[in-house]
């Protein structure tokens, strides 16, 4: 018998590589969340003074508030061993090539440089607490957008913009790892698109966790003015440590009137992370907010992209994908309020389990008594591999008016063994038999995501299949 | 490739069956290369269990006896084995898989099969040309595998999929059911086509016989209650669809 852990270990190489570094090239700050740590990440960061009292009010908030009593356990995960803010001392480049060596050789493995040169108008990436590279093509540039690190962008002529958004639909108050990213955040990007321009291939930030023990805090502001139009994609990863790693970004995006904005996310972060993280959208009259979400990695997720479909006949649309394996909890779903009329929400969600994993989807559904004619609809399929895993279904529906139509189903099946007999009497070995059928049941998703993602999504679903056989 | 005549398959004592249920009772049956075998029987006789057994399907352990083709004892071989080695069986209700298109999976399965990818150009025109001698709308080619295909579009697809893949021993289960004239003689066509040359072997599992019409059987089995109770030539056929099954009922009884 082959060692089954063995083929899972070799096959993640592909993100759990790590290149040699050398200590005394970073900037560590201590583990754990206390005032000190706050006022030096603020000090490094150079933070306007706006910006200090805001860390500062964050973290009160988040000393006095508990983390939520639902939801997957998180007793693993223990603030006094996480350090908050590690960063490289280089400084963030707009030339691959000046990016420092192991940081340049990480992303290149990962496809960044070669996906930017092939297919976006724009690339980000951030390793462990900072940026190192940010880059916009020239032409993208010139029609006004602007697509940059936070940092920057709030000491520049975009401060007072920043100033009115920034945590403003994702306040600090929403629960305890809301107020902990106000306090310690750092990196992130900063988008704007002007009024009527749209944008017709992706920008795409990348974030990767390397140092064990950090905390990633990343804060991205999409900001989509009138009549415009994005694509802006997100993916993540990490290599696998023995101790507890924590994610809690936060995202926020404001689409106004007219306005489209597609979000996609690959998450592949390694199997000892926390995922705490924070998405919310406000849509304005006429505007259309889409979400499209890949999550394969973390030991445990909670994750519920929002939007407010705040503007008349605004829409939006929830595709999303979840697989989880031995060792896995993954919380996973996605909400919407309706507070105008005849506004349009459609959530898709497919969760496929395996070896022990726990899949849970967890949608809301708010409709408000203004939000009249308006249409919601939330579906959800699981697939469960095996007799141990779970697959469960929490939907949550608070309709405020008659004039609306909602729909909710929800399946839970299994791999049926004729299908794979059938497949396998085409010459197909079992385990690809599985595989297909499993990347056939994440297909609508797939179908969401642009070619090389899409293509990444199948290697990633081979690659948790295999280590079953 | 087998030599006319030699043995391909041979079922020896075979008893066979789903969970606790024996369903095969101590079968025969040998099949060169080169012939043409019907199973006929009633209901329940274990006809389509006799395919999938010789296929591999997990559903049914052989509890006694051996199944040898080709001088290899496949009795415990997975159905991709079997695959590999030639045996091919077209599927009653052929499973939708939506995600890989008729085409890509006919190619990733001639890849698995001889272990090298074939050539696009290559594969494309023979894809058309036998899509053409099936009457299948080349667009089928780029659908997901099955998904909303109609009854009889999925059957040509078994064939279509047997022409592509060119096995050497062929079971077909119910292959001419719940088709209509013209597309039974549409699929007869394709499978005349595969046996021309008389290099293959076919097991030909049915009910209503049709598919026959067109085809030089050269032996006919009567199946009842798992065992083979007659054996006779191609005209067999005829007689039963005269005078149906119940003389050979009294004989699988005893």
């Amino acid at each position: 018998m082959p060692d089954k852990s063995k083929i899972v270990e070799t096959d993640r190489s592909l993100y759990d590589f790590r290149y040699e570094e050398n200590a005394k090239d970073y900037h560590r700050e201590k583990s754990g969340i206390t005032r000190e740590i706050v006022e030096n990440i603020s000090k490094e960061k150079d933070d306007p003074e706006w910006m200090r009292e805001f860390r500062l009010h964050c973290l009160e908030i988040y000393n006095r508030t508990d983390m939520p009593d639902w939801g997957p356990d998180t007793s693993g995960l223990d603030m006094n061993q996480i350090a908050a803010y590690v960063r490289h001392k280089a400084k963030m480049q707009s030339d691959w090539e000046d990016v420092p060596e192991e940081i340049k050789n990480t992303f290149e493995r990962l496809g960044i440089p070669q996906a930017e040169r092939l297919s976006l108008a724009g690339v980000g990436a951030q390793y462990d607490s900072e940026l190192v590279y940010h880059n916009l093509r020239k032409e993208v540039a010139e029609t006004g957008v602007v697509y940059t690190d936070l940092e920057s962008a709030m000491k520049g002529e975009y401060e007072e913009m920043i100033k009115t958004h920034f945590m403003k639909l994702v306040p600090p108050t929403d629960h305890r790892y809301a107020a902990l990213h106000g306090a310690v955040w750092s990196g992130g990007s900063f988008v704007y698109v002007p009024k009527g321009v749209k944008v017709d291939i992706p920008l795409q930030s990348y974030f990767r966790l390397n140092a064990a023990g950090a905390g990633q805090f990343e804060h991205t502001l999409i900001i989509v003015d009138e009549g415009a139009d994005l694509h802006f994609i997100e993916g993540c990863s990490a290599p696998k440590y023995n101790v507890a790693n924590l994610h809690a970004g936060c995202v926020e995006l404001y689409v106004a009137k007219n306005a489209k904005l597609r979000y996609s996310t690959i998450e592949n972060w390694s199997k000892n992370m926390y995922n705490l993280n924070t998405k919310r959208a406000i849509v304005e009259e006429n505007g259309i907010m889409e979400w499209v979400s890949g999550s394969f990695g973390s030991h445990v997720s909670y994750l519920y992209p929002t939007t407010i479909l705040h503007g008349a006949n605004s829409k939006m649309e929830y595709t999303g994908i979840t697989f989880s394996g031995a060792g896995q909890d993954l919380d996973t779903g996605a909400k919407v309020i309706h507070q105008a009329p005849n506004t349009t929400s459609v959530m898709a969600s497919k969760s496929i389990a395996k070896d022990g994993g726990i899949g849970t989807f967890r949608s809301s559904v708010v409709i408000n008594s203004k939000a009249v004619n308006s249409k919601a609809s939330v579906s959800c399929d699981s697939l469960m591999l095996d007799s141990i895993s779970r697959a469960d279904t929490i939907p949550a529906m608070d309709i405020r008016t008659d004039k609306a139509d909602v729909g909710h189903e929800a399946r839970i099946g299994r791999i049926s063994d004729e299908a794979v007999y059938y497949l396998m009497s085409r010459g197909i070995k079992e385990a690809d038999a599985r595989a297909l059928i499993v990347s056939g049941f994440a297909d609508s998703v797939s179908k969401e995501l642009p070619l090389e993602y899409a293509v990444e999504m199948n290697n990633l679903i081979k690659l948790e299949m295999n280590g079953n056989m | 490739m087998a030599e006319k005549g030699t043995v391909l398959l041979d079922v020896k004592r075979v008893t066979a069956g789903a969970g606790e249920k024996t369903i095969l009772n101590g079968l025969n049956l040998k099949i060169k290369t080169g012939e043409i075998h019907v199973i006929m029987g009633p209901n329940g006789a274990g006809k389509s269990t006799l395919g999938h057994t010789i296929m591999g399907s997990p559903e049914y352990k052989v509890q006694k006896g051996h199944i040898v083709y080709k001088d290899t004892d496949i009795t415990k071989l997975s159905a991709d084995k079997r695959a590999k080695l030639g045996i091919f069986m077209t599927f009653q209700d052929p499973i939708e898989v939506p995600g890989i298109t008729l085409s890509a999976f006919i190619r990733n399965s001639i890849h698995e099969m001889t272990g090298k990818p074939i050539k696009i150009g290559e594969f494309n025109k023979k894809l058309s040309a036998y899509m053409d001698i099936l009457k299948m709308d080349h667009s089928y080619a780029q659908r997901d595998l099955n998904v909303g295909f109609s009854g009889g579009e999925k059957k040509k697809a078994e064939i279509l999929q047997m022409l592509m893949l060119n096995p050497e021993l062929v079971i077909l289960d119910e292959t001419d059911s719940g088709l209509d004239v013209d597309a039974v003689r549409t699929v007869s066509e394709g499978v005349r086509e595969f046996v021309k040359n008389g290099d293959k072997a076919l097991l030909i599992i049915t009910h209503t016989t049709k598919i026959t019409e067109a085809l030089n059987v050269d032996y006919t089995h009567v199946l009842v209650g798992g065992k083979i109770v007659k054996t006779g030539s191609g005209k067999l056929i005829d007689d039963i669809n005269a005078e149906g099954f119940d003389k050979y009922i009294k004989v699988g009884e005893n």
